[in-house]
């Protein structure tokens, strides 16, 4: 497989392992094992997001001059899910098992709608437009940590 | 915007909507229907038999599966279907006029209400088959899309089969060997349409609803030409080809549902849900089902074989989907509609509470269990399809109050 949506598509992986860590441990009402699991689930979806949106979607907008097309769509989708993030949040710190776990259901689908649009389609269209610089890319994605 | 980019060009909330809310009526009618007429469970081509199957397959299962199909290429293929608006009113008018002038129509062999419902289900199902062709033909050629491509070809020779068949009865011509065209039918209808859509599209879904590891690029791979290769071969040409070609799908349709109960047992997620019942019962009646077909039954097995594939494997593993569908839309669509900041807005578990639709599956189970022993016992017709007809009563219900829930929030449809 291609650079860019190998890499991504692995970090994708890596993010729904941590989202299914937390929410095992909610289901479980293991509050502070779950307060943990949260925390490096929303860290990894940071870095995962600022790689695309500090990294990939400039040079996918520069090389193509698509800034309105599909980054636009999925920089809207990111905020769609930092809104579900931060309503999972509070409720953790209420303790609140119920209204987590109808976030976080929630969250899965639009996560996941969300990561088969870029693996399907988004990814490959940038292995495709960035070939040449795909390797200076993921150099690039790979140190990030916000 | 080239077709490959369309990301953000999801339908509008009413285009599948519309086909996931008429689609329970249908199924209760089917229930209804089973209670009070007598002598449906002996043979699958007794009137009302074929009345039953139809309101079933085009009511319930081919209702929902084309709205779901316009809703999901845009997603899984960056492809949408053309003027979905348009096609989504015209071909839900179509099946929703035909489907029971149809069941009517088999159940009398009045000539001219066959000759109706040829027509507004011809007409109907053409304007959905020509857009999706061209979604189809647009779309990254990943395997789940060829799936679909392929079970779309199936439902377009089935709809064909169909309306000879319908102007067999109408009167209009006879064919050498109907019941010979029947056969073809219903396997391209069953098998090619419904069991090759549901693997195309499990491929994607059942990994992203459960979180569990990938179907084997080489297994899909190795399904998607066993499929090619059998469904041609079991339609087309004579007799020893197609036993071949029957033997491969019902073989194909196993192993995919082995894969997909092994897959599901493997999930990371630890919560189970209605939606993942269903899908298992789905499967397990799938692999029964498609492991008996090939057997030489007696008449009453091969009703329940057949019971097993169309309500047992079709109408759980839609019940089941339509869970997730229809409360993820009714969210994403109130977040379109009303942007952020969104709180105190309602959760996909707020619009379907689990305890609702886990009451809506064992009445399901009741039913089916009822239905399945018909053949072999049939007064429980009686019980079989009340409850047929209670859980799609209810079944409808949870759809409509998660709409009016989406409402009282200010959603517009």
């Amino acid at each position: 497989m291609s650079t860019i949506n190998q890499y991504l598509s692995d970090d994708h992986k890596a993010c729904d392992d941590l989202f299914v860590a937390a929410e095992n441990a909610v289901a479980a009402k293991d509050w502070p094992g779950a307060r943990d699991q949260f925390d490096a689930f929303t860290a990894s979806m940071r870095r995962h997001f600022a790689r695309e949106e500090e990294v990939l979607f400039p040079a996918f907008e520069a090389r193509t001059g698509m800034s309105g097309g599909p980054t636009f769509v999925m920089r809207s989708e990111h905020q769609q899910i930092n809104h579900l993030l931060a309503e999972m949040r509070s409720a953790l710190e209420r303790a609140d098992g119920a209204a987590y776990l109808g976030q976080s259901e929630t969250l899965l689908m639009l996560m996941r709608q969300h990561n088969m649009k870029e693996e399907n389609i988004l990814y490959p269209m940038a292995d495709q437009a960035l070939a040449d610089e795909s390797d200076t890319l993921v150099a690039r994605m790979e140190p990030i940590q916000a | 915007m080239g077709p490959g980019l369309a990301l953000e060009q999801a339908p509008p909330f009413s285009a599948p909507l519309r086909f996931f809310l008429t689609a329970p009526v249908f199924l209760a009618a089917a229930g209804l229907l089973a209670a009070w007429s007598t002598g449906w469970s002996g043979t699958p081509l007794a009137p009302v038999s074929l009345a039953l199957t139809h309101l079933v397959t085009l009511g319930f299962l081919g209702m929902v599966m084309l709205g779901a199909l316009m809703q999901i290429l845009p997603v899984v293929a960056g492809s949408p279907v053309p003027a979905v608006g348009p096609v989504a009113a015209v071909s839900h008018a179509g099946l929703a006029i035909g489907t029971p002038l149809l069941a009517w129509g088999l159940a009398s062999g009045e000539a001219a209400i066959l000759n109706a419902a040829g027509l507004a289900l011809g007409l109907g199902l053409t304007v959905f088959l020509i857009p999706t062709a061209i979604s189809l033909a647009r779309a990254r050629a990943l395997d789940s899309v060829r799936a679909m491509a392929l079970s779309v070809a199936a439902l377009a020779v089935t709809v064909l089969l169909g309306l000879s068949l319908t102007a067999w009865l109408a009167g209009h011509w006879a064919p050498a060997d109907p019941i010979d065209l029947l056969g073809r039918h219903a396997l391209a209808g069953l098998a090619g349409w419904v069991g090759v859509l549901v693997v195309g599209t499990a491929w994607q879904v059942v990994p992203m609803l459960q979180l569990t590891p990938a179907y084997p690029p080489r297994l899909t791979r190795a399904l998607l030409i066993g499929f090619a290769l059998a469904l041609p071969a079991a339609l087309l040409p004579p007799a020893p080809w197609q036993i071949v070609g029957e033997a491969g799908l019902a073989l194909g349709l196993v192993v995919f549902a082995l894969a997909t109960l092994d897959l599901q047992r493997r999930r990371k997620r630890k919560i189970g849900d209605t939606t993942l019942r269903f899908w298992r019962l789905g499967m397990i009646c799938l692999a029964l089902a498609a492991a008996l077909s090939p057997l030489p039954l007696p008449e009453a097995a091969r009703m329940t074989a057949g019971m097993l594939f169309v309500a047992g494997f079709g109408v759980s593993v839609v019940n089941g989907m339509l869970y997730k569908i229809v409360p993820f839309l009714a969210w994403f669509h109130l977040h379109a509609q009303k942007g952020l900041p969104a709180a105190g807005r309602p959760s996909m578990k707020d619009y379907l509470p689990e305890s609702r639709a886990q009451g809506q599956f064992r009445a399901y189970l009741a039913a089916l269990a009822c239905l399945l022993a018909t053949p072999f016992a049939p007064a429980l017709a009686v019980p079989g399809g009340l409850l047929l007809a209670a859980s799609s009563a209810w079944l409808g219900w949870n759809l409509v109050s998660a709409v009016r829930l989406f409402r009282a929030h200010g959603g517009r449809v």
